[in-house]
C-alpha cells in the first residue's frame, strides 16, 4: 500500500515535471497566437473584403480573386516573371553550388582559404548594399559593359532589355551560392572514399561515377537545397525592388512586388491579401509535388540522409 | 608520375584562384571605387585601383544628402538590431529547452505547428502584421522587431537549439536533478555551458539576417529620421538626380563592414550552423 503510494506520487512528480515544459514553451505559445496564427486567419478573412486601410471592409465574397484572375493582367505577368525568375535562379545557382563544392572537395591545402572566399558574397544575403552594387556593375556605364566594351561588343541592356534584366537580377542570388555549397561539401565528404575506388578498379568513367555515385548519395541534399531555393526565390522582393523596379515593360515586376505595390502604395490591402494567398498555394502546390516527385530520385540511406 | 601529380595541382589551384577572383571581384570594385574621385573615373576608367585616392565619398556620404547622417542611421540600426538579437537569443533558447526535455500533452502538435511556420512565406502574414502593429501604435517604432523576437518569433532558431540540445546526454539533466537542482537551475547551469556555440551562431544568423534586412523595416518604418542604414542606402537612389556613385559605394561598404567583421572573428561557427541544421538563404 505504501509501496503503491509512492509510485503513484512518483508518476504525479514526473508528470508535473513534464508539465514545467509548457512553462518554458509559453513565449512561443503566445507568439505564434499574435504573431502568427491570428495574422494567417486575419489574412484570409481579409482577402474576402475589400479593406483599405482607412477602416473600411466590405465583404465582398470572391471579387478579390475573380479580379485577380479575369482582369488583373500585371497579375498573369507577375506569375510569368515570377516563375521564370525561380526557372533561372535555382538550377543555376544549386548546379554552380555543388560544381564549387566538388572542386573543394579535393584534398588540397588552404582549402578554408577558398571555401572562405567564396562564401564571402553569401553573408550579406538579401542587403540593399549588394543590391546597389549589382545596379552599379550592369548600369549602362557600369563596369560590365565597359568590360564588353573592351572586346568590341555593344551595350548588353543588362537591366535595360525586357529580355535580359530578370536573368542579370537572378545573378545576384547565384553569386550568393555558399551555404548550399557548405550544405553540399559536407554531403560529399559523408559518401565513402571506397565507394569512388571500387567504381575506378572497374574502369568507370568519371561522368559515370559522378551520375552513379555522387548524385545518388547525395539527393537528398540536392532536395534539401532545391526546396528551400525554391521557397525563398518564390518571395525574392529587394534585388529586383532595388536595383531595376518594375522593370523595363514590368519584365522584372515580381509577385512580391506587385503585393507590396497593391497593399502599401495603392492601399489594396483586401487584394493584396488574397494575392498573397494565392502565392502561398503555390508555393504549397510546388513544395508538395516536389516531395511526390522526390521518391522516384531521392535515396535515403540508412541514417546517412537528413 | 610525381610531376603529373603536381601539374594536376597546379590546374586545381590556378582554377580555384581564378574562380575566387571572379567571385570576390563585384567586392573589389566596389571597395576600389568608393575611394575614386567622381563618376568621371568611376565609369570611364576600367582600372580597378583609383588613379587617386580620397575619402571625399566617405565624408560627404557621411553626412547624407538631406538633415539627416549616416552616424545616425547606423545608430538605429544598432538600436534596433541589438535588442532583437539578444531577445532572440534569450527566447529561443528557453523554448527550444521546453521542447527538448519535457514531456507534455500536445507537444508533438505544438512541435509541428512550430515546424510549419519556417515554410510560412512572410508576405502572408505581413499585411495583417502591419494593421496590427498599426492598431498596437507599433508603427515607425522598432517594437515590431524586438517584441516577436522576445517570444521567440523565428521558427529557425527554436529548431536549431532543439537539435543542438537534443545532443547533449540526458543523464546530465537527470543526475542535476537527483542533486536537487530545479529546472530553471539545470539550464542555466548545466546546459548554457555547453550550448555556446548553437548561441554563437544564432547571434550571428540573428545580427546580420536583421543588419541586412529591407523588406519589413521598408514597411514598418516611415520616418526618415528612425531609418535603419539599408534603408537609408536604398534613399541614396531616389532623393538626388545624379547619383553620385562614390557616395553611395562608400556607405554601401561601411554597411557591410560589420557583417564581414563577424563572418572573419566566427567563421567556425558560421560554417558549423549550417551544417548542424542545414539551412538558409
Amino acid at each position: 500500500m505504501k509501496r503503491n503510494n509512492k509510485n503513484i506520487m512518483k508518476i504525479h512528480k514526473k508528470r508535473k515535471w513534464g508539465y514545467i515544459g509548457l512553462v518554458y514553451i509559453s513565449p512561443w505559445i503566445i507568439g505564434f497566437l499574435v504573431f502568427q496564427f491570428y495574422p494567417i486567419v486575419a489574412s484570409l478573412i481579409y482577402s474576402f473584403t475589400d479593406f483599405d486601410m482607412m477602416g473600411n471592409a466590405n465583404f465582398v465574397a470572391l471579387k478579390n480573386y475573380i479580379y485577380m484572375f479575369t482582369k488583373d493582367r500585371d497579375f498573369y505577368n507577375s506569375l510569368k516573371v515570377t516563375f521564370l525568375y525561380v526557372f533561372y535562379a535555382v538550377p543555376l545557382k544549386l548546379a554552380f553550388a555543388l560544381a564549387v563544392a566538388m572542386i573543394l572537395n579535393a584534398r588540397l591545402k588552404a582549402i578554408n582559404i577558398f571555401r572562405t572566399v567564396y562564401y564571402l558574397p553569401s553573408i550579406f544575403g538579401g542587403s540593399v548594399a549588394t543590391a546597389l552594387l549589382w545596379r552599379f556593375l550592369f548600369m549602362r556605364e557600369g563596369a560590365m559593359n565597359n568590360l564588353l566594351a573592351v572586346f568590341g561588343l555593344p551595350d548588353a541592356g543588362w537591366l535595360s532589355s525586357p529580355k535580359l534584366a530578370l536573368f542579370t537580377l537572378s545573378l545576384l542570388t547565384v553569386w550568393q551560392f555558399g551555404s548550399s555549397m557548405v550544405l553540399f561539401l559536407a554531403g560529399l565528404q559523408q559518401i565513402p572514399g571506397e565507394l569512388y575506388e571500387a567504381a575506378k578498379i572497374d574502369g568507370a568513367s568519371r561522368i559515370r561515377t559522378f551520375f552513379k555515385i555522387t548524385i545518388p548519395l547525395l539527393s537528398p541534399i540536392i532536395f534539401f537545397n532545391m526546396v528551400m531555393q525554391t521557397v525563398n526565390s518564390f518571395q525574392e522582393f529587394t534585388g529586383a525592388f532595388v536595383i531595376t523596379n518594375r522593370g523595363p515593360l514590368n519584365s522584372t515586376y515580381l509577385y512580391v512586388m506587385k503585393l507590396y505595390y497593391e497593399g502599401f502604395q495603392y492601399f489594396k490591402m483586401g487584394y493584396a491579401c488574397a494575392l498573397s494567398w494565392i502565392l502561398f498555394a503555390i508555393i504549397i502546390t510546388v513544395t508538395l509535388i516536389a516531395f511526390k516527385t522526390s521518391k522516384s530520385w531521392v535515396f535515403y540511406t540508412s541514417g546517412g540522409g537528413r | 608520375m610525381k610531376k603529373k601529380v603536381y601539374i594536376k595541382k597546379f590546374i586545381q589551384y590556378t582554377f580555384l584562384i581564378i574562380l575566387g577572383l571572379v567571385i570576390i571581384y563585384p567586392l573589389l570594385w566596389l571597395f576600389f571605387s568608393s575611394f575614386k574621385v567622381d563618376n568621371e573615373e568611376i565609369f570611364g576608367s576600367l582600372n580597378l585601383i583609383p588613379a587617386k585616392w580620397t575619402l571625399d565619398g566617405y565624408i560627404n556620404g557621411f553626412k547624407g544628402s538631406g538633415q539627416y547622417g549616416f552616424d545616425l542611421f547606423f545608430l538605429n540600426t544598432f538600436i534596433l538590431v541589438v535588442p532583437t538579437v539578444f531577445f532572440t537569443i534569450i527566447s529561443s533558447t528557453i523554448v527550444a529547452y521546453g521542447f527538448a526535455r519535457f514531456e507534455f500533452p500536445l507537444k508533438k502538435i505544438l512541435f509541428s505547428l512550430m515546424l510549419a511556420t519556417l515554410m510560412l512565406p512572410n508576405a502572408v502574414v505581413i499585411i495583417p502584421r502591419y494593421i496590427l502593429f498599426n492598431y498596437f501604435k507599433w508603427i515607425d517604432t522598432y517594437y515590431p522587431f524586438i517584441v516577436p523576437a522576445a517570444f521567440a518569433g523565428s521558427a529557425f532558431f527554436v529548431f536549431m537549439m532543439v537539435q543542438f540540445l537534443r545532443g547533449i546526454p540526458i543523464e546530465l539533466d537527470e543526475s542535476a536533478k537527483i542533486d536537487g537542482c530545479n529546472s530553471f537551475v539545470i539550464l542555466l547551469r548545466i546546459l548554457l555551458p555547453l550550448c555556446k556555440p548553437a548561441l554563437f551562431s544564432m547571434g550571428i544568423f540573428q545580427f546580420i539576417w536583421t543588419w541586412n534586412d529591407f523588406f519589413n523595416p521598408m514597411i514598418f518604418i516611415n520616418s526618415t529620421y528612425k531609418f535603419t542604414v539599408s534603408l537609408a542606402l536604398r534613399m541614396t537612389q531616389d532623393t538626388a538626380t545624379i547619383v553620385i556613385w562614390n557616395q553611395v559605394l562608400a556607405m554601401s561598404v561601411l554597411t557591410l563592414v560589420p557583417c564581414i567583421f563577424i563572418f572573419f572573428i566566427s567563421q567556425k561557427y558560421f560554417v558549423e550552423g549550417i551544417a548542424t541544421t542545414g539551412l538558409k538563404a
